[in-house]
């Protein structure tokens, strides 16, 4: 049996209590893939509130018609261009969580990004990300190619202050770049070791990622920047290089005028990724010990503006997908009948309690130490 | 005999404080408070005695740029008219505020590369960066460019005026929300931040402090027409305010003056001087020294900092190539000591924003964390890439080529550049032709002046073995080494 086999069923067999200190070591096998909706998505042109008359009062332009919802239960459904994810939603491995948020939202897209990626109050500013933080508690195996990798955009975000992580927008580009890192040098002082730490992380990603051949896909991925990152992620792990963590970004989303066209654009491309990455996955057979979920920055503001468009908003709607995950709605549809002073949603629930349940139900570290508070953990995966 | 020594030393010791710099010295003095010194530079500084070199420095301050603003950063634009434009003309104007915002960037990387006095941009940016203001707030490149003009101004003139100017300065009112704040509803933003980031630093006042002064700071604000400083006296709160301990009917001002009475105010303030110019962990002991002389100085800044520059650590071994660079270190101190001609400093502004600088927009209120935090796998990419681009004579332009084969992914190194539209994308393409380095006079420079590039690059020996390259692969090896990336 291996070490994690074995502290798997010790963990099955109720051994968990009397190991403790066994029980910390990190299931990091499991992969987290988050997908950054950069911009704030409208979760409620996402997730329709199609039963509620507030809805297409507040929206009398933008409101996705009831006629073209794809129901997920009496209230709820999907924008239609999200037909991709019907599949997995019957099959329950879709979870969508609502009113994703936290106390005292900021509207501005620079620091409520800094504040999920951080998981900070939003009075308060942390350095590091929340992967980062817990990678730095429970850190991943060292023959990992990297903590984590980014495809498409360059900021850290979550892996920022201390992961090893690396941004690739190709893995040949990087490659090529990463002939410019020297892991070279001598411990002289803590700014030189520190540059050859984060040297040596590139050279080390970049020997690892080019190790293996890649395993050659039948998946067949869509076309455009999104279809290209889930390519780009779903040929990083046919590789075999070992990674805790992927960060994937579909930019484009702060809709402030004409917005129909392009957000039913936009949610076609995740559609179609999400479902082209769970179909390389199951190939891969790693399906099921994957954990993909959705973010941004914020929603958007449920009363439609001037331009045809939305403006910065709060609480979310976002999803969950993966084998383990276990299908459903979770939080609470969204309450357009107490909006607050600028014309926005009440959060139900605290974006720390997503990330509080990848760290303890999916990894099975503590999380209290990471994000500083404890959070209530959401079920929304089985055993 | 024993005695004979000690009378010896004793009289040699005013000689070794005379004694001149030499170019080690010269180098690592005007590396630390500027960036990238010339060879002409080292070698002039190299014949001062420390004294001598750090009085030359201070007395060197200006306190205007020499470069003249773009004069479409001194338009106004009132923010509330924006909503009355039609689609059309909402989307021209916001191209145009980004294009603006880039070229008040590119000014600013101009002074830097242009200015008589590094020193000076390089306090100009210490205090950008304390007295944290971004225009993705602000968003009038005329009040960011009225608070730079203020910053330096100030930059190396005292402490306590610079305080109260920047308390009412008109982008400062608009980030942290006083323009708005009056009395009964007064806004925390600015008092908490004075106290926590300004001043006396995290621990050292209450949250009641906090609200009592917010109620102090009501009634300055902006007059919205023409984003001028106004006082408006009936939004201010005359009552009393109890704050360190004072009770009184204070303003603004009379807070001001309580927060520069606090010791903690100088020893906060030399703290992060002392990690700008000395090393990552300050002396406890010398901090309090050095704190002591300059509230004793009245908060003149230039007190501070020729302590600073004079004291042991300074000069210690141990401190020697500690500070990892800013990405304004390398840019502009790539491009000023090799002497770069360039043009158009416009892809130098989308550099700096890819390596995590982008100037005049701070990530949030406490500003660039600095130090460790600047160098990540990303990041030290894109410096080594520019750094190579630089030195492999290859022209710059290639990157943003797009009719080049593999041109695209190399594109994505300018991204953000994109907004500027066709004609920007024009612009950047003459920009990048400009760009040129006459290697062969720089050789003869460092030759004649008998440096070498290692002396003159590297703020120690490399960090990598060197090859036996001359010539411009020379450049480029140094340049990639990772001891370019310290000072």
């Amino acid at each position: 049996m291996k070490r994690r086999d074995f502290l798997r069923w010790i963990a099955v067999s109720g051994g968990l209590t009397f190991f403790p200190a066994l029980a910390r070591a990190a299931a990091y096998d499991r992969l987290l893939i988050l997908v950054e909706l950069k911009g704030g998505n409208d979760g409620l042109n996402t997730v329709v509130p199609y039963a509620d008359d507030a809805y297409y009062r507040l929206r009398p332009r933008l409101a996705v018609r009831r006629d073209e919802v794809l129901q997920l239960d009496g209230r709820s459904g999907l924008h239609g261009a999200l037909q991709p994810l019907m599949p997995l939603w019957q099959a329950g491995e879709l979870a969508v969580i609502q009113g994703l948020g936290y106390p005292n939202p900021n509207l501005s897209h620079f620091r409520s990004i800094e504040i999920w990626d951080t998981a900070a109050k939003s009075t308060e500013y942390l350095q590091t990300g929340w992967l980062a933080r817990a990678f730095a508690a429970h850190p991943p195996p060292a023959a990992f190619a990297a903590d984590g990798v980014l495809v498409g955009g360059t900021e850290l975000g979550p892996l920022a202050g201390g992961a090893r992580a690396i941004a690739l927008t190709n893995p040949e580009q990087f490659q090529r770049q990463a002939r410019l890192a020297q892991p070279m040098g001598d411990g002289r002082n803590a700014a030189l070791a520190h540059l050859r730490k984060v040297e040596t992380d590139v050279a080390q990603a970049a020997a690892r990622l080019s190790q293996v051949s890649p395993h050659p896909l039948r998946t067949e991925f869509p076309r455009g920047e999104f279809g290209n990152a889930v390519r780009t992620a779903s040929r990083v792990l046919a590789g075999g290089a070992g990674v805790a963590a992927l960060r994937l970004t579909l930019n484009g989303f702060d809709t402030h005028q004409n917005q129909p066209g392009q957000h039913a654009n936009l949610l076609r491309q995740l559609g179609e990724g999400l479902a082209a990455l769970k179909s390389a996955l199951v190939e891969l057979q790693r399906w099921d010990g994957t954990l993909i979920l959705t973010y941004a920055e914020f929603g958007r503001r449920p009363q439609e503006n001037q331009s045809n468009g939305t403006d910065h908003g709060t609480a979310n709607a976002h999803f969950a997908l993966g084998g383990r995950v276990r299908g459903g709605l979770y939080g609470a549809p969204p309450a357009l009948d107490r909006l607050d002073g600028n014309g926005n949603l009440p959060f139900a629930v605290d974006f720390r309690s997503l990330y509080a349940t990848v760290l303890e139900r999916w990894w099975g570290v503590a999380a209290a130490p990471v994000l500083g508070v404890r959070y209530d953990v959401l079920p929304l995966l089985k055993a | 005999m024993h005695r004979l020594l000690s009378i010896l030393l004793i009289l040699c010791a005013p000689l070794a404080q005379a004694a001149v710099l030499g170019a080690a010295d010269a180098g690592h003095l005007l590396n630390r408070a500027g960036f990238g010194a010339t060879p002409q530079e080292i070698a002039g500084y190299s014949r001062l005695s420390r004294a001598d070199a750090v009085d030359r420095l201070l007395a060197g301050a200006v306190i205007e740029a020499r470069t003249p603003l773009p004069p479409a950063a001194d338009e106004y634009l009132r923010p509330a008219r924006l909503r009355k434009l039609s689609e059309e003309e909402k989307k021209e104007m916001l191209r145009r505020q980004f294009e603006i915002g880039a070229d008040l960037r590119g000014w600013w990387l101009e002074e830097m590369l242009a200015t008589p006095s590094p020193l000076t941009e390089r306090m100009t940016l210490f205090w950008h960066n304390h007295f944290v203001s971004s225009q993705q707030k602000v968003k009038s490149a005329r009040l960011m460019a009225q608070q730079n003009r203020l910053l330096r101004r100030h930059a190396l003139g005292n402490f306590g005026t610079l305080l109260h100017d920047v308390a009412k300065d008109p982008a400062m009112l608009v980030y942290l929300d006083s323009a708005t704040s009056r009395q009964g509803q007064s806004n925390e933003n600015f008092a908490r931040e004075v106290m926590e980031l300004f001043t006396l630093g995290e621990g050292r006042y209450t949250e009641q402090d906090v609200k009592e002064a917010a109620r102090a700071f009501t009634g300055w604000s902006i007059e919205p027409e023409t984003g001028a400083f106004k006082w408006r006296p009936f939004a201010h709160d005359r009552g009393e305010k109890t704050v360190l301990g004072r009770t009184g009917k204070f303003d603004g001002d009379a807070i001001l003056d309580i927060l520069l009475e606090q010791p903690a105010t100088a020893e906060f303030v030399v703290d992060k001087l002392w990690k700008e110019f000395v090393s990552p962990q300050p002396d406890r002991t010398e901090v309090r020294r050095i704190a002591q002389r300059f509230r004793d100085s009245g908060y003149e800044i230039k007190a501070a900092l020729r302590e600073l520059f004079l004291s042991e650590a300074f000069w210690a071994a141990e401190n020697r190539a500690a500070l990892l660079k800013s990405p304004v270190d390398l840019v502009v101190g790539t491009l000023r000591r090799f002497e770069f001609e360039t043009g158009d400093p416009l892809p130098f502004v989308f550099v700096m924003r890819q390596l995590g600088q982008d100037l005049f927009a701070p990530p949030n209120v406490k500003g660039w964390p600095g130090g460790e935090a600047w160098i990540d796998s990303s990041t030290l990419l894109a410096r080594k890439q520019f750094l190579e681009r630089l030195f492999r004579g290859q022209e710059l332009k290639a990157r943003i080529d797009g009719s080049r084969p593999g041109a695209r992914a190399e594109r994505v190194a300018l991204r953000g550049s994109k907004r500027l539209g066709e004609e920007g994308r024009e612009r950047m393409m003459r920009a990048l032709e400009a760009v040129r380095f006459d290697d062969g006079a720089w050789f003869a420079r460092v030759e004649r002046l008998r440096l070498t590039p290692q002396l003159v690059m590297l703020p120690g020996e490399p960090a990598a073995p060197q090859g036996a390259a001359g010539g411009i692969e020379q450049l480029r090896q140094l340049a990639l080494d990772p001891m370019y990336q310290l000072r």
